[in-house]
């Protein structure tokens, strides 16, 4: 009968039991083990984006020594960094994986999908990430989504339902309790799975340097030819011209985020290393979407929007 | 419409005035942990608000977030002084709109010494889905409690929940405190109410910390106007309480999720004759060595080896995903238990707690299938005992269950399973049950749990 605890200051605890990387990795691991063993058709998205490369490299450690026994899929805007797209192609040879492209310049050449005014193809993504899921019949995709990205992520479980239009209904989201994960699902529907949910831009950054993980180039710092647009530093390039006033000058910065060159800002930065990342983004004051997404300002509910519409 | 427009220039320049608990760069040298948080408590107890103070003390709301929020709530006609904090953690267009949490909202904040995952769970009675779904997995529950208000029914409806959960730690954040006109004698008497009931139910830990999360005394910062308390603020609590202890001092349990087993497909040449159990170590640990049952085929066999990835260890504990290595070629396969001998003996019916969580009434005789570890089996509700009242919090017969109702029940399995204890053993006693039909989740099961209010 003596479960209140008594108000004195407890003494700091010995310190026991996993690390906080070995935590989220053994979680990570542990959800995608349960997607290879339960369901029979399941993608991985892989952009070569710091969180993808992470996420595939758990995915190895989770099934070593076996293959990764999955495709990766990549929605290509066709406004990538070409050092990202070289990364992307030279990690799939290595892992011997089939990789999957949807590809947005497609579905604009035939007049499926059209440029919007303000350039930006990221929204544009949803249409062929769901044609190619269903052309594939695949019923599991995992995504590299993190909860401290955004607060209608934050809502998110990690094996999240969608239904048979691809769309997300926060409202009505299965309990998930434990680690019993429910990865059944009706005909038509798949499931987004998401092992990095509770990893944080610091953690993904310390598990990088911890595991010597390799990314592409430009999330380190190097000199690049820039120029200033609503605060955020864009890379000049055969789209998204330059307007008038803006003067490219050549900076010294690396990326936060790689994803749409159109929208995705670089930030001034001297890291050189993982370890100059972890260090820069600890005392960093701006969150990464916030720094450097141009698309996710748009509204208080942006990512909200688009999740329902099915994008990832 | 754009709300984010006063971000500030995103350069990647330190703000010299960020404060000791943002030191985090130290992480990358020592090895800090992670606590699961999950909170309990409605509105109007102030629990976004304790939340919103708990990521912006510890310097977890960086700029532009605090910046939405400043203009949110300036749209919203806040007159505070800081921003509404409470904006912090509502994501969904709904729950602005309507100034209320519909779902289970996960959060991060960090210290030097700890990483926290924490789940915002909603108060209302009639979301227990969700407050089961956010501290299943949870170390540490906080439980708000209104200082004018003392102890209320939900309190009381929180704890038993808490209870039947087994959360190992529970903190009754008892806010408000600057409200009221004898904080001390509220305090006080508080702490006895909660140590009555805590002993009714079983409670393990509990704490109780008088705080005020809008002025942020006793949060984070020690508050100068408790005299009266010699406790810790509520942050340096929570780095103190140890995650998952009880899972690491029980005996060894491995579900195996996944039979390795590359042949020439392996990633080394070197390892096409590797067959390795891949699993999560849910309880105890293990060591090269160490003799171990397969369950429920009841044989006995050694380690050989602990792979993490390509690297072996000698040694593993709870919280940890490995694959083992055998002595001896056992018919082992997903969702056999691999655990220390004596394992738990398998059985074919038992008694349980059901948290309903289906719009699909619960009733006898109901097919289902029944997910332990990483096995699914069917299953069939035999008889339908008693419920938890949640209103009157009283135990009375029922027939049927209803959304979010606590009923005990007796199963039936198509196959035994090694199923443990729930008082026990979070981990070897809990379940989920699943509609064959439409793949619904309709239950969260306890196994042998008691009903108690």
């Amino acid at each position: 009968m003596t479960a209140l605890a008594p108000e004195t200051r407890p003494a700091p605890p010995a310190e026991e039991g996993p690390t906080l990387l070995d935590a989220l990795e053994a979680e990570a691991i542990h959800i995608i083990r349960e997607v290879v063993a339960e369901l029979e058709r399941p993608v991985m998205l892989f952009s070569g984006g710091k969180d993808s490369v992470v996420m595939l490299h758990l995915a190895a450690k989770a099934l070593w020594p076996a293959p990764v026994p999955f495709p990766v899929m990549h929605v290509d805007t066709g406004h990538n960094f070409p050092e990202v797209l070289e990364f992307r192609d030279r990690t799939v040879e290595r892992h011997g994986l089939d990789l999957v492209v949807a590809s947005v310049e497609e579905y604009l050449a035939d007049g499926r999908l059209q440029e919007r005014p303000d350039g930006t193809r990221n929204p544009l993504q949803t249409m062929p990430l769901l044609d190619a899921i269903e052309e594939h019949r695949f019923d599991a995709v995992f995504g590299g989504g993190r909860r401290d990205e955004d607060k209608a992520r934050a809502k998110e479980r990690v094996f999240s339902l969608r239904n048979a239009f691809g769309q997300w209904d926060p409202k009505n989201q299965r309990p998930e309790l434990w680690h019993l994960y429910n990865t059944r699902h009706r005909a038509g529907e798949n499931l987004r799975v998401f092992p990095l949910s509770n990893w944080t831009e610091l953690d993904v950054w310390r598990y990088i340097a911890r595991e010597g993980i390799e990314l592409p180039s430009l999330y380190y710092a190097h000199e690049r030819p820039v120029f200033e647009r609503d605060g955020m530093w864009l890379s000049p390039g055969e789209w998204g011209a330059l307007r008038e006033g803006e003067v490219p000058e050549t900076r010294l910065v690396r990326y936060r985020t790689v994803g749409d060159m159109s929208c995705t800002g670089a930030v001034l930065s001297e890291a050189h290393s993982a370890e100059d990342v972890v260090a820069e983004v600890a005392a960093t004051t701006v969150t990464e979407r916030g720094a450097t997404r141009a698309d996710d300002r748009l509204s208080e509910a942006a990512m909200e929007d688009r999740k329902k519409e099915g994008y990832f | 419409m754009s709300t984010l427009d006063t971000t500030p220039e995103p350069t990647m320049t330190t703000d010299a005035g960020l404060p000791e608990l943002a030191d985090i760069t130290a992480l990358t040298e020592g090895s800090p942990t992670l606590l699961r948080l999950a909170t309990a408590g409605g509105v109007d107890d102030g629990k976004s608000t304790l939340i919103g103070r708990l990521l912006h003390d510890t310097k977890s709301v960086l700029a532009d977030q605090l910046a939405a929020v400043e203009a949110a709530s300036k749209q919203r006609g806040w007159k505070g002084e800081l921003a509404d904090l409470a904006l912090l953690t509502d994501g969904l267009r709904a729950e602005r709109e309507q100034g209320i949490t519909i779902d289970v909202a996960y959060r991060y904040f960090a210290t030097a010494d700890r990483s926290y995952v924490l789940a915002d769970t909603p108060g209302h009675v009639q979301y227990t889905r969700n407050t089961v779904t956010g501290a299943s997995t949870a170390d540490v529950v906080v439980v708000l409690v209104d200082a004018r208000n003392g102890v209320v029914e939900q309190t009381r409806r929180h704890l038993a929940v808490m209870s039947l959960l087994r959360v190992p730690h529970l903190v009754v954040a008892l806010n408000k405190i600057d409200l009221v006109e004898d904080p001390e004698k509220v305090y006080t008497d508080v702490r006895a109410e909660i140590g009555t009931i805590a002993g009714a139910l079983g409670l393990r830990d509990v704490h109780v910390v008088p705080l005020s999360a809008l002025n942020g005394d006793n949060v984070v910062e020690p508050s100068g106007d408790t005299p009266w308390y010699a406790g810790p603020t509520l942050l340096q609590l929570l780095e103190t309480l140890p995650p998952g202890q009880d899972l690491r001092s029980g005996p060894f349990r491995m579900p195996v999720q996944l039979v390795i087993r590359p042949q020439q497909g392996a990633v080394d040449p070197a390892q096409v004759d590797y067959r390795g159990y891949a699993g999560l170590i849910t309880s105890g640990e293990i060591s090269v060595g160490d003799e171990v049952q397969v369950s429920p085929s009841g044989r006995t066999t050694t380690v050989e080896g602990i792979d993490r990835a390509d690297r072996s260890v000698q040694t593993a504990e709870a919280g940890l995903s490995v694959t083992l290595r055998l002595a001896d070629e056992l018919d082992v396969s997903r969702g056999d238990l691999l655990c220390a001998a004596p394992g738990p003996e398998p059985t074919d019916r038992s008694s349980a707690v059901l948290c309903w969580l289906a719009e699909m009434p619960l009733r006898p005789g109901a097919r289902v299938l029944l997910k332990h570890g990483t096995r699914t089996v069917q299953a069939r509700i035999g008889e339908i005992h008693e419920k938890l009242d949640i209103a009157s919090l009283e135990r009375v017969p029922a027939e049927t269950g209803e959304l979010n109702d606590l009923v005990r029940v007796d199963l039936l399995l198509s196959q035994a399973l090694p199923l443990e204890d729930y008082e026990a053993t979070r981990e070897g006693g809990s379940f989920i049950l699943v509609d064959p039909q439409d793949a619904t989740t309709l239950a969260a099961g306890m196994v042998g749990a008691r009903l108690r209010a």
